[in-house]
């Protein structure tokens, strides 16, 4: 079988590839690129660990061949700090609230809350608990997670991050 | 797991795509947005030797108004379906039923087009297009021809699509402005198929129903329209009644496998409770 040149932006920078069309977009990330920062979970699209940004939509990269992501724009954990190397207010987010325990899910979680919050910059905790619906944590309970994302909202916006009670 | 290999086609326009599938044959299939063809890659249960990839079509997207019909393009997403003020305004039950289908990944890649054109009696929008009385434009190496959603469905996975025809457009007549709507799903977690879901809309005047439709997700080989149920309605002021008459003749027509999502005889159950929800609701949306 052909295989297929495929060009893309991957964290801001010119990709060029030969693929063979079967190949997934998160097989094309983890084996030829090295970006391991998205991981292979149920690798059945139910568990979103594989979760990456292409051209403004949150996309399963198990679920996704590479070479439908010809001529697209990719962002991976990789490409999520500050351009100075700083964290960026989401990873803030998910250190400060402790957002993680296992840390399998979070790549995904961040890139996911990473669109959730371009489309809806100030969302109410229903609004993220259902924005992060498709991505799945064994370990938090979410409760971490969702105070994470509001911390995130909040620094962006530049509103004060008020703790929900528990 | 790593799916089989084939060759991949990214056709520009329906008149190369419908091409492409006539000289491939039938070891060619159409990718839309993948999300229930990928997975049966992968496990191997469909190993098609080419993909006919539809997104490089432009005008398979997009959402219009025609005359008194609403135009939903194949490709166009489940997210977009949800985002679109034409359909808030005149269809607003198609993005509360996008709402309901798998989770917000899924839904920024699954394509409307697929979902009513695969034939999986597990996907939503094949009974709401039936109760809504709604059309498929379908092309293929002949030429074009429109398909009522109400004779589409023939079995699982068996629809009136031949090989080598794609599904290109949805023609949806609007409304009445004041009718009353509500689709209901009752599903075990977020992402899963529906154990039973209802598509109601209804018209009233007076008190008294003077229009309704009903469709049923999952309870059965295909999804259903519930025609008789409805027509029980019409005239009736939806007292319990009536509704409960109703409801067991939707009721009737079911015939739903014992699976994971629970026996028969619940499912059953299950979908005359989501049809009465999706009554109540959509009576109290309704005008007049």
């Amino acid at each position: 079988m052909a295989k297929s040149h495929i060009e893309l932006t991957i964290n801001g920078k010119k990709v060029e590839a030969l693929v063979e069309p079967r190949t997934l977009l998160i097989h094309f990330l983890r084996e030829q690129q090295n970006l391991t920062g998205a991981h292979i979970g149920c690798d059945t699209g139910h568990c979103g660990a594989c979760t990456v940004e292409m051209d403004d939509m949150s996309v399963k990269s198990c679920m996704t061949f590479a070479v439908q992501a010809n001529g697209a724009s990719i962002t991976t954990i990789e490409g999520m700090a500050n351009p100075d190397g700083t964290l960026s207010a989401l990873q803030e987010g998910f250190r400060m609230m402790h957002g993680l325990q296992c840390g399998y899910c979070t790549p995904g979680m961040i890139l996911r809350a990473h669109r959730l919050l371009k489309e809806n910059p100030a969302p109410t905790e229903d609004e993220i608990r259902n924005g992060i619906a498709g991505n799945l944590c064994r370990c938090t309970g979410y409760v971490n997670i969702v105070k994470a994302i509001q911390y995130a909202a909040a620094k962006i916006n530049g509103t004060p991050f008020q703790e929900a009670a528990e | 797991m790593i799916p089989g290999t084939f060759d991949y086609h990214r056709p520009a326009t329906v008149e190369d795509a419908v091409g492409l599938l006539s000289r491939l044959g039938e070891e060619a299939n159409i990718l839309a947005g993948g999300h229930s063809l990928i997975p049966l890659m992968k496990t191997r249960l469909a190993s098609p030797e080419h993909l006919v990839d539809l997104s490089g079509i432009g005008n398979l997207k997009g959402i219009s108004v025609e005359g008194g019909d609403v135009i939903i393009g194949a490709m166009t997403t489940q997210h977009e379906l949800i985002n679109s003020d034409e359909l808030a305004r005149h269809l607003p039950i198609i993005a509360e039923t996008s709402r309901l289908i798998a989770d917000p990944q899924i839904r920024y890649k699954g394509t409307f087009g697929g979902n009513v054109a695969n034939g999986d009696p597990g996907n939503d929008m094949p009974a709401l297009m039936m109760c809504l009385g709604a059309s498929y434009s379908v092309t293929g190496p002949d030429g074009s021809r429109e398909i009522a959603a109400r004779d589409f469905y023939q079995g699982a996975y068996f629809t009136s699509l031949e090989h080598g025809e794609i599904l290109t457009a949805v023609r949806i007549p609007i409304p009445s402005p004041d009718h009353g709507y509500a689709y209901e799903k009752l599903k075990r977690k977020v992402g899963d198929y529906a154990t039973a879901a209802a598509a109601v809309v209804i018209t009233m005047e007076g008190g008294k129903c003077t229009s309704a439709s009903i469709g049923l997700t999952n309870v059965s080989e295909t999804p259903l329209w519930a025609s008789e149920a409805a027509s029980m309605l019409v005239g009736t002021s939806l007292d319990k009644a009536s509704v409960d008459a109703a409801v067991a003749a939707a009721e009737a027509i079911t015939e739903p496998a014992s699976d994971m999502r629970g026996p028969a005889e619940y499912r059953t159950k299950m979908a005359g409770v989501m049809m009465r929800r999706a009554l109540e609701r959509a009576q109290s949306r309704a005008k007049g």
